[in-house]
């Protein structure tokens, strides 16, 4: 008999899917040219030729919001990648050698977990100027922690199984037992973790390019357009909508998602990730 | 207990030296000399010598970092490069405004997510349990300052009861003040609420299953009766050790949405010396939300041994 999904994986998946698809769509064909400037056509509601309106410079709301969606997998991917290849071997490592090396690493974790995303990007804002850069390489370092800790926990119930005393006994070596036993074994709680991680980057790429720290213009960015948008309250407040919602709802979906296949999956060590505001 | 304080406390001088280590690495060792960025690339080598002899800059690394911190531990945070000041009383002054907005947040958040929480976990089955969880998933994926944008644009632009943003010291007006503290602290603690309805429904819900209230069910108390008298003090356990998390997330919040309504705490302070290059304030900033960081998780582990005996006696 096959499982029943659960509702979350579903709803998480579907909006999920059309933040890629709008992301992807963007690359190919948005209603209007997102950074086509015409000044006579600012602030217009919305119509049939412009469904969202156009922001301050004339430019279609809609098509910078696609454009937008792009950015913000790329930042969220970047991040992720950062956090996978400095987090996963050191949690691996840390769990298959255990003794000093594990006690260093997992205190350096402690320590990294003190600095939040935001805080660490506006730190390297300071030293090297702001960039895309800058926030994606923070908030990939904030979340380096996050997976060492996970893979580490993880790691640590799968050394005590019978199959690897078996391999060990085999005569496989140390790297071996790493690919062949652990990593798959922690896979699961390691997807999971990553697709909640992906929400909380959304949210910290968006807080930051709102303060100007993030994506430069006149490349679109949800941040960036939500503070764009709080000059013109008067004359458009439903600018200051528009991409809040398309942030909402991605990171709804991502938390949706990651939720359906925590009850899908059913690992046990996921990690709490503190929300940036 | 007191040896269990002591080695946690020696573990929190620790990481906090670590952390200032890495903070002080960060701005100290990479690329990017201060004096050069200050004064621009058309500094005469003569003046930017004199400039990095003025910064110390000239001193060797470690002694840079034993000042540094030796100051910081005596209360003296250093010069701001940019307005020639000493930081520590600017800090202090700033905090008058950051204190009481994370302060209103965490009362605003903890007000919504205990009834919000405890609703949605008694009745998890229920129509109203659901459509609790439902807003609080909703809530979460709401960024701080986006719900600080859409308060001020109903509130302020629209309805033009409260400020849309700037700040009016204590002493001038305290409820000019207040006033322009309640639309931030609204925000985030709305959506912080959001995060911790989420704990305190599953925490109840778990409590539930515990034996110890099928016993008191068995004895004859009602369900809330067996909840207030056994229930909520073990439900209290793991809510504790979120709240120190969140607080962490609810100063980062305050940070964001102090710029959304021109509010001049620390976090404005912070990032106006970001976009500056004041490096120095910068260092001294995040070394102390680090600090508090550390000392709320600190404070965490502790109160939650405190509450719950099975994990105090097992250490």
């Amino acid at each position: 008999m096959r499982r029943r999904l659960p509702p979350s994986l579903l709803i998480g998946g579907a909006l999920v899917a059309l933040v890629v698809v709008v992301a992807l769509l963007s690359l190919v064909w948005t209603p209007a040219d997102p950074y086509n400037v015409v000044v006579p056509d600012r602030f217009q509601g919305t119509s049939l030729r412009h469904l969202l309106g156009t922001d301050q410079f004339g430019r279609d709301e809609l098509s910078r919001i696609m454009a937008a969606a792009r950015n913000t997998l790329e930042v969220g991917i970047v991040t992720i990648v950062i956090a996978f290849v400095i987090g996963v071997p050191v949690g691996a490592l840390a769990a298959y050698y255990r003794g000093p090396l594990e006690e260093v690493a997992m205190r350096g974790a402690d320590v990294l977990l003190a600095f939040p995303a935001i805080l660490l990007a506006m730190l390297f804002a300071a030293v090297f100027r702001p960039s895309t850069l800058t926030a994606m390489a923070a908030i990939g370092i904030a979340f380096v922690p996050v997976f060492a800790r996970v893979v580490r926990g993880a790691g640590l119930q799968v050394m005590e199984m019978d199959y690897v005393t078996a391999a060990r006994t085999f005569g496989s070596r140390g790297w071996w037992i790493l690919i062949r036993h652990l990593l798959p074994n922690v896979s699961s709680v390691l997807i999971v973790q990553a697709t909640i991680a992906f929400a909380v980057a959304i949210l910290a790429e968006a807080a930051l390019s709102y303060l100007g720290l993030g994506t430069p213009p006149p490349a679109a960015s949800w941040g960036r357009m939500l503070s764009e948008s709080q000059n013109y309250l008067y004359q458009a407040p439903l600018l200051a909508l528009w991409p809040g919602i398309a942030i909402a709802l991605s990171v709804l979906g991502f938390n949706l998602l990651g939720d359906g296949l925590r009850d899908l999956l059913d690992p046990k060590l996921v990690e709490r990730l503190p929300a940036p505001g | 207990m007191a040896l269990l304080v002591t080695s946690r406390l020696a573990a929190l001088v620790a990481s906090l030296f670590a952390a200032s280590i890495l903070v002080f690495a960060v701005v100290n060792l990479l690329p990017g000399d201060v004096a050069t960025s200050l004064l621009g690339v058309n500094a005469t080598p003569e003046n930017i010598a004199i400039l990095r002899h003025q910064l110390g800059l000239d001193q060797p690394v470690w002694l840079r970092y034993l000042d540094w911190i030796g100051g910081l531990l005596h209360g003296d945070f250093g010069t701001s490069l940019l307005s020639r000041t000493p930081v520590a009383p600017l800090i202090l002054s700033k905090a008058t405004v950051s204190a009481p907005l994370a302060l209103l947040s965490a009362a605003i958040a903890l007000a919504v997510a205990i009834p919000a929480g405890v609703v949605a976990g008694v009745r998890y089955r229920s129509l109203s349990g659901a459509l609790i969880s439902a807003l609080s998933l909703g809530g979460i994926a709401i960024p701080g300052f986006w719900a600080g944008l859409l308060l001020a644009t109903v509130f302020a632009v629209q309805l033009r009861l409260l400020p849309a943003g700037g700040f009016i010291d204590w002493s001038e007006d305290p409820v000019a003040a207040f006033r322009s503290l309640v639309l931030p602290a609204t925000a985030l603690g709305l959506v912080q609420g959001a995060v911790l309805t989420r704990y305190v429904r599953s925490a109840v819900i778990d409590v539930q299953r515990e034996d110890f209230i099928r016993t008191a069910r068995a004895k004859g108390l009602t369900r809330w009766q067996a909840l207030r008298r056994h229930g909520f003090r073990n439900a209290a356990i793991p809510v504790i050790t979120v709240l120190g998390i969140q607080l962490t997330s609810l100063l980062v919040g305050a940070i964001v949405i102090e710029n959304v309504f021109f509010l001049p705490g620390l976090g404005r302070l912070l990032f106006q010396s970001v976009l500056n290059r004041d490096l120095i304030v910068v260092e001294d900033l995040v070394m102390l939300l680090t600090t508090v960081v550390l000392v709320v998780n600190f404070a965490t582990d502790i109160s939650y041994r405190l509450l719950d005996p099975r994990i105090r006696s097992s250490r």
